[in-house]
C-alpha cells in the first residue's frame, strides 16, 4: 500500500538535516537583531524541523512504507474525521 | 562563605534528587522489565525529558560553552543540528522500529535484540562489551565535569577529586536504590528545572552588560572573527563528521537506546519526535551563547576551567550560581546513572546470565548488577583522575565508537538478508581498527595514528567517519557471501502480522 508520494519525504529529511547548517552564509558576518544572521537561519530551520516532523508523523508515510495494518490507520482516520468535525 | 553556600546548595540539590529516587523505588517491582524499563510505561513529558536530561551532560553543560569561547559560537550549529535534526530522524528511523519489535518480543537491551534476530549469543555479548568499552569514557566525562564544576563553584576550596568523588557518591547510591523509574522521574524535573535556569541565567547576565547587541558587540570587538560562520576548527570537515559521528553515536548509546523501548506507546514516541528540535534549541541557544558572549566579558577563565560557572559567579549571585552549577551536577548524575543503569543491563543480561550463570537467581542477579555498578563507576572515577583530555575530546572518542555500532544495526532493522556474519564482522572489524586509533595516541609503544584525514579546502575529516562506512560496506558485503545460519530468524524483526 505503499503511496509514491510516500517516498518524497527521503529527500525531505535530507534536506532538513542538510540545511540546519546555514551553508549559504558561510563566511557571512552579518548581525541581525543582536545576532549574526547564520544564528538566526539555524533558529528559524529548527522550528521548520519541528513543523515538517509532525506533518510527517501525521501523513502516517512511514506506517505505509512499513505495511503496518490498516487498523491502525483506520483509528487515525477516525481521529482525523474527529479533528474536522470540531473544526 | 561563598564556597559555603555554594557547597550547601549543591549538596541539598544532590539529596532531594535522591529523595525522589527513593519514592520512585517504592513503586518499582523487583522485575528487570520494571527496574530496567519502567513496565514500558513513560508517558511523553517523561520520555521526552528522560532522553534530554540524559543528554543534559557534562558534554552539552560545559564542554559546550567552552568551545563556544575558545573557538567560537558555531558549535550552537553543529550541536542543534546533529542532536536537534539528525538525531531526531535516527530516532525515528532507529528507534520507532526498536519501539515497535522490542514490544513485540519483550527486548530489554539492544544486545538482545540483535543476538535474538541472529539466534547467536556471541553477537548479542559483542554489541554489550563494545557498548560497556565506549560507555566508560563517557562516564568518566560526566565526573570529570563535576570535578571541574566545583572548582569553578567554590573556587578552588573544594579539590577536583573531591566533585568527582561526590557525585560518583552520589551516582552509585541512586542507581542502586532506584531503577529506571526514579532515573525518569528525576530526569524530568531536572531537565525543566535546567531548562529554565538557563535562561533565566542568559537573561540576568545579558541585562548585567547591556542587552543582546551589546553583548554581541563586545563579542566582536574581543574576537571578530566570532561573527562569520566557520573559520577556525570549524571547517567543513569538521562539522559534518561531528555532526554525523554523534548523532549516530548518541542512538547506540545504552541509555538512550534503552529509552527506544520505555515508551507507553507510538504516540508517545511521534510526539516526542515532533517536538524534540525545539526543545535541544531551547536549551543550546542560551547555553552556547552565554560561551560565546563570554570572551568579550571582563571576566578572567583559568587555564582548564569551565566557563559557565566563570561567567555567572562575575554577574549573578552566589547562590544563584550555585544553584546552576547544582542543576548542571544534578543533570550530570542523571545522565550517568541513565548510563550506569542501562550498563548494567547489557552486563547482568547479555554477559553474565548467558555465559556465567545461566541459571543465576534473580536475587543473586540483581547483586551483580549493583556490584557491577560500583566497580564500574569506582574505576571510571581513578580514571578521571588522570584528565586524559578535554570534555569535548573525551565525549567525541566516546561517540565515534559508538557511531560504529549504528550502520550494522540499521541494516539488521531494515534489511532481511542481513546474515550473523556480516553483523558481526561489520562490528569487530570498525571496531578493532578505532580501538587501535585511539589507543595509539595513550600508549607510548605505537606511533600515533592521526585521528582525522585532511581533505583539500575541507579540513580533517574524522576516521570515524570512514570506518562508519567500512562497517556498512562490510555488513551488507559480508551478509551477501554467506548464508543465513539456522538460528537466525528475521520474522523476530518483523512489525506487520504474527
Amino acid at each position: 500500500m505503499r503511496r509514491s508520494r510516500d517516498l518524497l519525504w527521503i529527500p525531505t529529511f535530507a534536506l532538513l538535516v542538510a540545511f540546519a547548517v546555514p551553508w549559504p552564509l558561510w563566511g557571512s558576518d552579518r548581525v541581525v537583531a543582536g545576532l549574526p544572521a547564520w544564528i538566526w537561519w539555524h533558529v528559524g530551520w529548527l522550528g521548520l524541523c519541528a513543523l515538517a516532523f509532525r506533518a510527517f508523523v501525521r501523513s502516517g508515510a512511514w506506517e505505509r512504507g512499513m505495511g503496518i495494518d490498516a487498523a491502525e490507520r483506520a483509528g487515525e482516520a477516525d481521529a482525523t474525521v474527529d479533528g474536522g468535525d470540531r473544526r | 562563605m561563598t564556597a559555603g553556600i555554594g557547597l550547601t546548595v549543591v549538596v541539598g540539590y544532590l539529596v532531594a534528587a535522591l529523595a525522589i529516587g527513593l519514592v520512585a523505588y517504592r513503586l518499582t517491582e523487583s522485575t528487570a522489565e520494571d527496574y530496567y524499563l519502567a513496565n514500558r510505561s513513560i508517558g511523553t513529558l517523561v520520555l521526552l525529558f528522560t532522553t534530554f536530561a540524559t543528554l543534559l551532560s557534562a558534554f552539552t553543560f560545559f564542554g559546550g560553552p567552552n568551545l563556544a569561547y575558545a573557538a567560537g559560537p558555531e558549535w550552537l550549529i553543529v550541536m542543534g543540528t546533529l542532536d536537534g535534526v539528525l538525531f531526531a530522524v535516527l530516532w525515528y528511523v532507529v528507534g520507532y522500529k526498536q519501539w515497535l519489535i522490542g514490544e513485540r518480543n519483550g527486548y530489554v537491551t539492544l544486545g538482545e535484540m540483535l543476538g535474538d534476530r541472529f539466534g547467536s549469543p556471541g553477537l548479542r555479548a559483542l554489541v554489550a562489551g563494545v557498548s560497556l568499552l565506549w560507555l566508560f569514557p563517557y562516564v568518566m566525562l560526566q565526573q570529570m565535569g563535576a570535578g571541574e564544576a566545583l572548582v569553578g563553584l567554590t573556587g578552588g576550596a573544594v579539590p577536583y577529586w573531591g566533585g568527582a568523588a561526590l557525585v560518583t557518591a552520589f551516582m552509585i547510591a541512586y542507581v542502586t536504590l532506584a531503577g529506571m523509574r526514579g532515573v525518569a522521574w528525576t530526569d524530568t524535573i531536572q531537565g525543566l528545572f535546567m531548562l529554565s535556569v538557563v535562561w533565566v541565567a542568559a537573561a540576568w547576565v545579558v541585562s548585567a552588560v547591556g542587552g543582546v547587541g551589546a553583548a554581541t558587540g563586545a563579542m566582536l570587538a574581543a574576537r571578530p572573527e566570532f561573527g562569520s560562520f566557520g573559520g577556525g576548527i570549524y571547517t567543513p570537515g569538521f562539522i559534518v563528521s561531528t555532526a554525523i559521528t554523534i548523532a549516530f553515536g548518541v542512538t547506540m548509546f545504552p541509555q538512550i537506546n534503552q529509552r527506544f523501548f520505555v515508551a507507553e506507546s507510538g504516540t508517545v514516541l511521534k510526539r516526542s519526535f515532533a517536538l524534540w528540535p525545539v526543545l535541544v534549541l531551547l536549551l543550546f541557544f542560551p547555553a552556547f551563547l552565554l560561551g560565546a558572549w563570554a570572551v568579550g566579558m571582563p571576566v578572567d577563565v583559568p587555564e582548564g576551567a569551565n566557563v559557565l560557572p566563570v561567567v555567572l559567579n562575575a554577574y549573578t549571585p552566589t547562590w544563584f550560581a550555585a544553584l546552576v552549577i547544582a542543576g548542571a551536577m544534578a543533570a550530570m548524575m542523571s545522565s550517568s546513572d541513565s548510563m550506569l543503569l542501562s550498563g548494567s543491563s547489557y552486563f547482568t543480561r547479555d554477559l553474565y546470565r548467558p555465559f556465567v550463570a545461566p541459571d543465576a537467581s534473580a536475587r543473586r542477579e540483581a547483586w551483580v548488577a549493583r556490584t557491577g555498578v560500583v566497580a564500574f563507576a569506582t574505576l571510571a572515577f581513578l580514571a578521571s583522575l588522570l584528565r586524559p583530555g578535554t570534555l569535548i575530546e573525551v565525549g567525541d572518542t566516546a561517540f565515534s565508537g559508538f557511531a560504529l555500532l549504528s550502520l550494522p544495526t540499521l541494516c539488521a532493522l531494515y534489511w532481511d538478508r542481513t546474515t550473523r556474519d556480516g553483523m558481526a564482522v561489520g562490528i569487530a572489524v570498525p571496531q578493532a581498527a578505532y580501538l587501535l586509533v585511539v589507543l595509539s595516541s595513550v600508549l607510548p609503544v605505537v606511533p600515533t595514528l592521526p585521528r582525522t584525514v585532511a581533505v583539500a579546502g575541507a579540513g580533517g575529516w574524522d576516521v570515524a567517519l570512514g570506518l562508519m562506512v567500512l562497517s556498512a560496506v562490510l555488513t551488507v558485503g559480508v551478509s551477501l557471501l554467506t548464508a543465513p545460519t539456522a538460528e537466525s530468524d528475521a520474522s523476530r524483526f518483523a512489525v506487520t502480522g504474527d
